[in-house]
């Protein structure tokens, strides 16, 4: 009998388990897709299946779009590729996706595509609104995405740049020189995720303390809570506690 | 050694005055130039009463000049996106309202309309949950401005303005109880819909509050849009321009100032803000007295809107019917306070095993997000308040990242602050109304 806690490696394809003293049919656990969405609970191994809802979490991969795109989202990528010659080299994918329009952006690119998005005539995307990390573990050879949301005050369009780094090399360049707002959004994306913005002025931790260790918000950045001692019994910390999920 | 050394003394007509003199203290005072060289550095905050929360400002001072300003924030940070990676979707209302605790019916919202998003159920929102958001979201900002009058009444001096804000802005606090039991971080508006229905009382207090704001506007203006010193205080102090406004990312009523009518009811309407009547009031002269102008401007435009939301209230739900994703019990109060309703109670121990298994199902894991990513921007009292969502298909969000404005718009201060008066950076940083705990969240 395999114990709960054998993964099956094949691709992170989801196998069912024999559950470890559980009279059900129900898999004991599934791979977990990333530490933070691990499946059922964190005291592997007691066999308590009890809260589980024995679901299978399905990943469709996020796929390209095919022309056309619909609404004003040919317009932009036509504007773009005719204002910027080495665009089948810079955008890796393009999705469009519950209605917004997302260009996957080759990291060493980004500040240029900005700075064309910025200044062609017919694109003007005037404003950066907002500049974000996201960790994609084990998802992604790549996992570090940083997420640009442009919004075109003149056509009123929004549009979403998407470049994505390793963590190893957690190397892109700066777009603060094309929009200076990006200046503590992108101190905010290397304080959480440790993505390093070349060509930033001045990339220094923005919410944690100086002399903090580690990115908050990778997803493999432990919790560090400490166990609760209540009447005698001791709960674990958030992460390793039993939870519905 | 004698006193004389150090001190000489004479007598006067208000007693003996010593002249301190002795020491090295003559070259030491020679040796600086106190017109040219004295530039100091002044620590402002994080404590400081003028500085909204706790922000802090490094100063570099010429005489009473600022040569440099740099601002420090994180204070205030609670790490509320990390935490909500831990909790399941409908959870994170209660999270994100902790953010900017001034304006939490716009987090809210701003959550609520990215998930359904994410869920694709934006169009399945009921007309009444969707006119009730409105209506908060409009006595919020009412509030929001309120304390940005009171607050920055006070700082530049007018402390009555600060008593009146607060005690209007009461008024507001009372109808979010009534309405959703809480006069701060109401956790109200949900993923789907909204917690619960309002109560004809509050209709009631809403209504008396649209009499009474009115008169009381024209009370803060007879005390200040005349007043000379408010006038002096603020009038080409902090100016920023459109360029520079979009340049730092600031939005809200200092992009309005600056005379560019951007405000995303109007722009990108959302929540049927396109069904309204109402104007975005803008100032041309970019300084802390249009801002102040604008401001009281859209506290007017809010009432119209309240009533206008107030008139199309119709009955009807105020969740989503997808059984999967809408809160299985409604909420009443009850003598313990908020809670599910009796019949709920009832039905779930006494009657149904399967709406026993389902309540449980849907509040302890929660309903699951479709993966993939959306962005929505909502117009917030300070500006552009964004949500960045993303899932994975599971329970719970994969990542949140709020877009605040008083983070992107606190940026701006070294551009107000510097080459003006230290005084200024007082009523330049007021003028952009920084909330930090939106800010560091």
């Amino acid at each position: 009998m395999t114990s709960p806690n054998d993964r099956n490696d094949d691709g992170g394809v989801p196998v069912p388990t024999t559950p470890a003293g559980a009279s059900s049919t129900a898999p004991a656990e599934y791979p977990p897709a990333a530490p933070a969405g691990r499946g059922m609970f964190g005291n592997q191994g007691t066999g308590d299946v009890s809260g589980y809802g024995g679901l299978v979490r399905q990943r469709k991969p996020i796929e390209e779009a095919t022309r056309p795109y619909g609404s004003y989202f040919d317009e932009v990528r036509d504007a773009l590729e005719e204002a910027y010659p080495q665009f089948g080299d810079a955008i890796e994918k393009v999705v469009v996706d519950r209605g917004e329009l997302t260009l996957h952006v080759r990291p060493e690119r980004i500040a240029e595509v900005c700075q064309v998005m910025r200044d062609d005539l017919s694109l003007r995307f005037e404003l950066c609104s907002s500049v974000s990390g996201v960790d994609y573990l084990g998802a992604d050879e790549r996992r570090l995405h940083v997420v640009y949301q442009l919004t075109s005050m003149t056509y009123r369009r929004t549009v979403r740049l998407e470049a994505a780094v390793s963590a190893e090399d957690p190397h892109l360049p700066s777009v603060t020189a094309v929009y200076p707002t990006a200046d503590w959004q992108e101190r905010e994306a290397y304080d959480m995720f440790g993505i390093v913005f070349d060509g930033h002025p001045n990339l220094t931790r923005i919410l944690m303390p100086d002399d903090w260790e580690g990115h908050p918000q990778r997803k493999d950045y432990p919790l560090g809570g400490v166990p609760v001692e209540y009447k005698g019994a001791e709960i674990p910390p958030p992460d390793r506690r039993r939870s519905y999920q | 050694m004698t006193t004389s050394n150090y001190a000489t003394e004479r007598e006067t007509t208000e007693g003996k005055v010593f002249t301190v003199t002795g020491g090295d203290w003559d070259q030491v005072v020679s040796g600086t130039d106190p017109i040219n060289d004295e530039r100091i550095v002044v620590n402002m905050g994080p404590q400081h009463p003028s500085t909204h929360g706790v922000l802090r400002l490094i100063l570099e001072l010429e005489g009473e000049t600022v040569r440099e300003a740099r601002s420090v924030v994180g204070y205030l940070h609670t790490g509320i996106e990390k935490n909500l990676e831990y909790r399941n979707w409908v959870q994170g209302s209660t999270f994100v309202t902790r953010m900017d605790y001034l304006s939490p019916i716009f987090n809210e919202t701003a959550y609520a309309l990215a998930v359904e998003k994410l869920l694709g159920v934006t169009d399945e929102v009921t007309e009444r949950a969707t006119t009730i958001r409105v209506l908060m979201m409009e006595l919020n900002r009412i509030s929001s401005h309120l304390v940005w009058l009171a607050t920055t009444g006070m700082e530049l001096g007018a402390i009555n303005m600060m008593l009146y804000g607060f005690r209007e802005r009461e008024y507001i606090l009372d109808i979010f109880e009534t309405i959703t039991g809480l006069r701060m971080n109401h956790a109200y508006v949900r993923p789907g819909g909204v917690a619960q229905d309002v109560p004809d009382d509050a209709i009631r207090k809403i209504r008396d509050f649209l009499t009474l704001m009115p008169k009381k506007l024209k009370e803060y203006e007879n005390l200040l849009s005349g007043q000379p010193i408010w006038i002096e205080r603020t009038t080409n102090v902090a100016v920023l321009d459109v360029t520079a406004c979009l340049a730092l990312g600031v939005t809200g009523p200092v992009l309005r100032s600056a005379g560019l009518a951007w405000d995303l009811r109007k722009t990108m309407p959302y929540c049927g803000y396109e069904t309204y009547e109402f104007d975005v009031p803008t100032h041309t002269d970019g300084d802390v007295w249009g801002r102040y102008l604008v401001r009281l401007a859209e506290i007017r435009e809010s009432l119209k809107l309240v009533e206008q939301a107030l008139d199309r209230l119709k009955p009807g739900p105020v969740m989503v019917s997808d059984k999967k994703i809408a809160w299985p019990a409604q909420l009443a109060i009850g003598v313990d306070g908020m809670g599910n309703s009796l019949e709920h109670v009832a039905k779930i121990m006494g009657q149904s095993m399967e709406s026993l298994i389902h309540h449980f199902k849907l509040v302890t894991e929660g309903f699951r997000v479709p993966p993939g990513q959306v962005y929505v921007g909502i117009e917030s009292p300070r500006g552009e308040l964004g949500v960045h969502a993303v899932s994975d298909g599971g329970t719970r969000p994969y990542r949140v990242h709020y877009r605040e404005p008083s983070f992107v718009n606190l940026q701006a201060l070294p551009a107000m602050a510097e080459g003006g008066l230290i005084a200024d950076v007082i009523a330049g940083g007021a003028s952009l109304d920084p909330v930090m705990g939106g800010c560091d969240r």
